[in-house]
C-alpha cells in the first residue's frame, strides 16, 4: 500500500506549501487542520495492511491524532485569532511570495536530503523521508518568516507534524500510553500557547509578536 | 515500582487538587505536603533503591543524583515561597492558586525525567516541565513577563520538538539492527548501540543536543533563559536554574550514554566541548557590565551549564567534577536567586546600579549573598572550587593544557565581571531608608541552608554521595 501512503504524503506537502504562501490566519489554521487529518490517516494506511501492529493500537493512534491535530487544536487557534481580531497577516518578515519560493526550495532540498541519508530500516513509503524533512523545514520557515503569534504556533504545529511523519518509522513499537502522552503534551502546549495569545492580545491590542521586544541586554 | 510511581503521582495529584481550591491555607498545605512527602520518598530511595517497571520507570544512579538535587531544592524553595508570597511585604494580594498547582506539577514532571530510562517517556516529561513552568514565569501579569513566558514556550517547545526528532532517529537506528520492534529503552539501546548505523546515531545525538540543549541553556540556544529567569518570581527562578537545567542536562546525558555504548563517543565529546566553551565565553561576555542582577545570575547559569558540558566532554576525572559541579551549582544558584528575591523586595528594583549598601540594609541576606557570590565564583573553600578544580586538573592531567588554561581564564573573567556588578551593590551606605522590621526567618533560612551545603561540600564530601557521584561518572564516560 505504498501508493496510498505516498498519495497522503504528497497532499501533506501541498498543504505545507499552501500554508507558507497563505497570509490569511483562518486559512493557515484550517490548512494545518487538514494536514493533521491527513497525518492521522497515515498510521492506518502504512501499517494496517502489514498486520505487524495490532489494529486497535493503530486505530487509537489515528483517532487520537485526528481529535488533537485536526479537531481541538485548530478550534483553539481559530478562537484565539478571532478574539484577537486578527484576520490577515500584514507585512510578515518575509513576504508571502518569497516565502512560497523558499518553501519550494526547501521541498527540493528535502528530496535531496532523503536521497543522501540512507534510511536504516525497510522503506515503507517512498515519500516518507522527503515529506518528513520538508514538513519540518517548512515549519521552521513559518517560525522565522511570520510575526503573528497565531501563525508562529501554526509553524510549531507543522514542525511537530514533520516529526510525527518520522515517528511513523517506529509505528507500533512505542506503547499506546506513551504515544498518547506525546499527543497530550502537544495539546497542552497549544492550549498554553492559546492562553498566552489571548493575554498578548489583551495586553497589546494585537498579536504581533514584534511588541514582545522589551527584554534585551 | 509503587515507590517510583508515588514519587511522580504525589506531587502531580496534589497539584491537580490545588487547581480546584482557592484558600491560602490549603495551598500552603498542599505545597509543603508535596515538598515534604517528595523529600521523604527520595530519602527512602537512598535507603533501598526502589524496583522499576521495565525501563519506563527505573531509578538508576544517574537518575538518583538528579532526583535528589531536585527534591532538596524543591523543599528549600517551597519553604521560601510560602514566606515570599504570603508575607506582609508582598506588593499584591497573594495569588497562591496561580502558583502552587503549577509548582507541584513542575515537580512531578522533573521527577519523571529523573526516574525513567525510556526515551519517549523522558521526552514527554521534559516537555511537561516547560508547560507546567510557563504559567509560573507569567505569574506577575505584566507585559515583560508575558514576553518572557512566550519566548520560553516557543523556543523551548521548538527545541524539544527537535529532541523528539532525535529520539525517533535513535529509534530508526535501533530498528535497523534489532529484529523486534525498536523499544527506545536505554538498556536495549545500549546493547544495540555498537552495531547501529553511525550516521543516524550521530544525527540523533546532534538533534538531542540541540533540543535538550535549548532547554539546558547552552549558547546559542540560551536566548529564552535570561528573560524567563529575570521575569519569573525569584523562587521559580531558583528552581529553573537549580533543577530544570539539570533535568535537560540529564536528557543530553541519556543520549550520550548510547553514544558511549556505541564506541563512537569522540564525536559527541567534541560537540559537548565546543558548545560548552562557547557557552562559557558568551555568558561571560554578557556578565560584564550587566545591570540587572537577576539577569546576571541567569547568565551565570549559562556559564555553569557550559562547565557541565565541558566536564562531560573532557571525560576522565573531569566527568566526576562535572557531576559534583551539578550538585554545587544547583545549591549555590538556587540560594542566590532566593537572596535576589530578598534584595528585590527590599529595594524594589532589579537594577544593580540603583542598589547600594545591601549588606547594611539586609544584615542577613547581604552577607549571605556575598558568601554565595564567592562560592559561585569558584573560590575555596566552597564546593564549586572543588568541582571546577577537578575539571581543570583532569584537563591538565590528560595533556590538554590549552583547554584547561582557557577554562580557568574564562572562569576568572566571569568572576571579575560578577564582582564588578555585585560588590558595589553590597558595599557602602544603603541608599534606602533603614528597614523597619527584621528579616523574616522564612526568607533567610532556606538560602542559609543551601549556602551551608555548598560550603560543606567544599570541605567534606560524604562517603555515600562520593560513591554515588563516582558511580554516575562511571556510566557517563568518566573514570569511576
Amino acid at each position: 500500500m505504498t501508493g496510498a501512503a505516498d498519495a497522503l504524503l504528497l497532499l501533506v506537502l501541498i498543504t505545507g506549501l499552501f500554508i507558507v504562501w497563505s497570509g490569511r490566519l483562518a486559512a493557515c489554521v484550517r490548512a494545518i487542520a487538514v494536514q493533521g487529518a491527513l497525518l492521522a490517516a497515515l498510521p492506518l494506511v502504512m501499517w494496517a495492511p502489514g498486520g505487524d501492529v495490532p489494529v486497535a493500537h493503530l486505530v487509537l493512534m489515528s483517532v487520537g491524532a485526528l481529535a488533537v491535530k485536526a479537531g481541538i487544536i485548530p478550534a483553539l487557534l481559530l478562537r484565539s485569532a478571532r478574539e484577537a481580531g486578527a484576520r490577515r497577516e500584514v507585512e510578515p518578515y518575509v513576504s508571502l511570495h518569497v516565502s512560497a519560493l523558499l518553501g519550494a526550495g526547501l521541498v527540493v532540498l528535502s528530496l535531496w536530503l532523503a536521497r543522501v541519508l540512507v534510511p536504516p530500516g525497510p522503506v515503507t513509503a517512498t515519500l516518507l523521508l522527503p515529506a518528513g524533512f520538508a514538513t519540518v523545514l517548512l515549519g521552521f520557515l513559518m517560525l522565522v518568516a511570520r510575526k503573528y503569534a497565531v501563525t508562529q504556533v501554526v509553524g510549531y504545529l507543522m514542525l511537530d507534524n514533520g516529526v510525527f511523519i518520522f515517528g511513523q518509522t517506529l509505528a507500533g513499537s512505542i506503547p499506546v500510553v506513551v504515544e498518547l502522552g506525546i499527543l497530550l503534551d502537544l495539546l497542552v502546549a497549544v492550549f498554553v500557547m492559546g492562553i498566552a495569545i489571548y493575554h498578548i492580545g489583551r495586553e497589546f491590542d494585537h498579536i504581533d509578536t514584534r511588541a514582545l521586544n522589551s527584554l534585551r541586554d | 515500582m509503587e515507590h517510583l510511581a508515588a514519587l511522580v503521582l504525589v506531587p502531580a495529584l496534589l497539584g491537580v487538587a490545588a487547581l480546584f481550591v482557592r484558600g491560602t491555607r490549603l495551598q500552603v498545605g498542599a505545597l509543603l505536603a508535596g515538598a515534604l512527602l517528595h523529600l521523604v520518598l527520595t530519602g527512602a530511595a537512598w535507603v533501598r533503591r526502589p524496583d522499576g517497571y521495565a525501563d519506563y520507570l527505573r531509578l538508576d544512579d544517574v537518575g538518583m543524583l538528579f532526583l535528589s538535587i531536585t527534591s532538596v531544592l524543591f523543599a528549600a524553595v517551597a519553604v521560601y515561597a510560602v514566606g515570599y508570597l504570603t508575607g506582609p511585604t508582598h506588593d499584591e494580594p497573594a495569588r497562591l492558586y496561580r502558583f502552587v498547582p503549577y509548582l507541584l506539577l513542575f515537580l512531578a514532571a522533573m521527577t519523571l525525567v529523573a526516574v525513567t530510562r525510556h526515551f519517549a517517556v523522558l521526552w514527554a516529561a521534559v516537555e511537561a516541565t516547560t508547560l507546567s513552568s510557563a504559567p509560573l514565569v507569567y505569574f506577575y501579569r505584566r507585559g515583560p513577563a508575558l514576553e518572557a513566558a512566550w519566548k520560553y514556550l516557543m523556543i523551548c517547545s521548538v527545541g524539544i520538538a527537535l529532541a523528539l526528532l532525535g529520539t525517533f532517529f535513535l529509534g530508526a537506528a535501533e530498528a535497523a539492527v534489532t529484529t523486534g520492534p525498536p523499544g527506545l529503552a536505554l538498556t536495549d539501546l545500549m546493547r544495540a548501540a555498537p552495531v547501529m548505523p553511525r550516521g543516524w546515531l550521530r544525527a540523533a545525538f546532534v538533534l538531542a543536543l540541540v533540543g535538550y540543549g535549548t532547554k539546558m541553556g547552552l549558547v546559542p540556544l540560551h536566548t529564552w533563559l535570561p528573560d524567563a529567569h529575570s521575569q519569573a518570581p525569584s523562587p521559580v527562578s531558583a528552581l529553573l536554574s537549580g533543577a530544570l537545567l539539570n533535568c535537560a542536562f540529564l536528557g543530553v546525558l541519556r543520549f550520550f550514554q548510547v553514544c558511549l555504548a556505541s564506541g563512537d563517543a569522540a564525536f559527541a565529546r567534541t560537540l559537548l566541548l565546543l558548545l560548552g566553551f562557547v557557552s562559557i565565553a558568551v555568558a561571560t561576555a554578557f556578565l560584564i557590565g550587566q545591570r540587572d542582577f537577576k539577569r546576571l545570575f541567569a547568565y551565570s547559569s549559562v556559564e555553569n551549564v557550559g562547565i557541565l558540558a565541558v566536564g562531560v566532554g573532557l571525560g576522565g576525572a573531569a566527568t566526576f567534577g562535572a557531576m559534583l559541579h551539578a550538585v554545587n551549582h544547583s545549591f549555590a544558584k538556587a540560594g542566590l536567586f532566593l537572596l535576589a528575591g530578598n534584595v528585590l523586595r527590599s529595594y524594589g528594583t532589579t537594577d544593580a546600579g540603583e542598589i547600594r549598601g545591601a549588606v547594611r540594609q539586609l544584615p542577613l541576606s547581604g552577607p549571605l549573598l556575598f558568601a554565595l557570590f564567592l562560592a559561585i565564583g569558584g573560590l575555596p573553600p566552597f564546593g564549586l572550587f572543588m568541582s571546577e578544580f577537578t575539571i581543570f586538573q583532569s584537563a591538565i592531567g590528560d595533556g590538554r593544557t590549552r583547554l584547561g588554561l582557557l577554562f580557568v581564564a574564562l572562569l576568572a573573567v566571569a568572576f571579575l565581571a560578577m564582582a564588578g556588578v555585585l560588590l558595589p551593590m553590597l558595599q557602602g551606605e544603603s541608599n534606602r531608608p533603614p528597614a523597619t522590621a527584621r528579616e523574616r526567618a522564612l526568607a533567610v533560612v532556606p538560602p542559609l541552608l543551601l549556602a551551608a551545603a555548598v560550603l560543606a561540600l567544599g570541605v567534606y564530601l560524604p562517603r555515600t554521595l562520593d560513591t554515588l557521584l563516582h558511580a554516575v561518572a562511571g556510566v557517563v564516560g568518566g573514570t569511576s
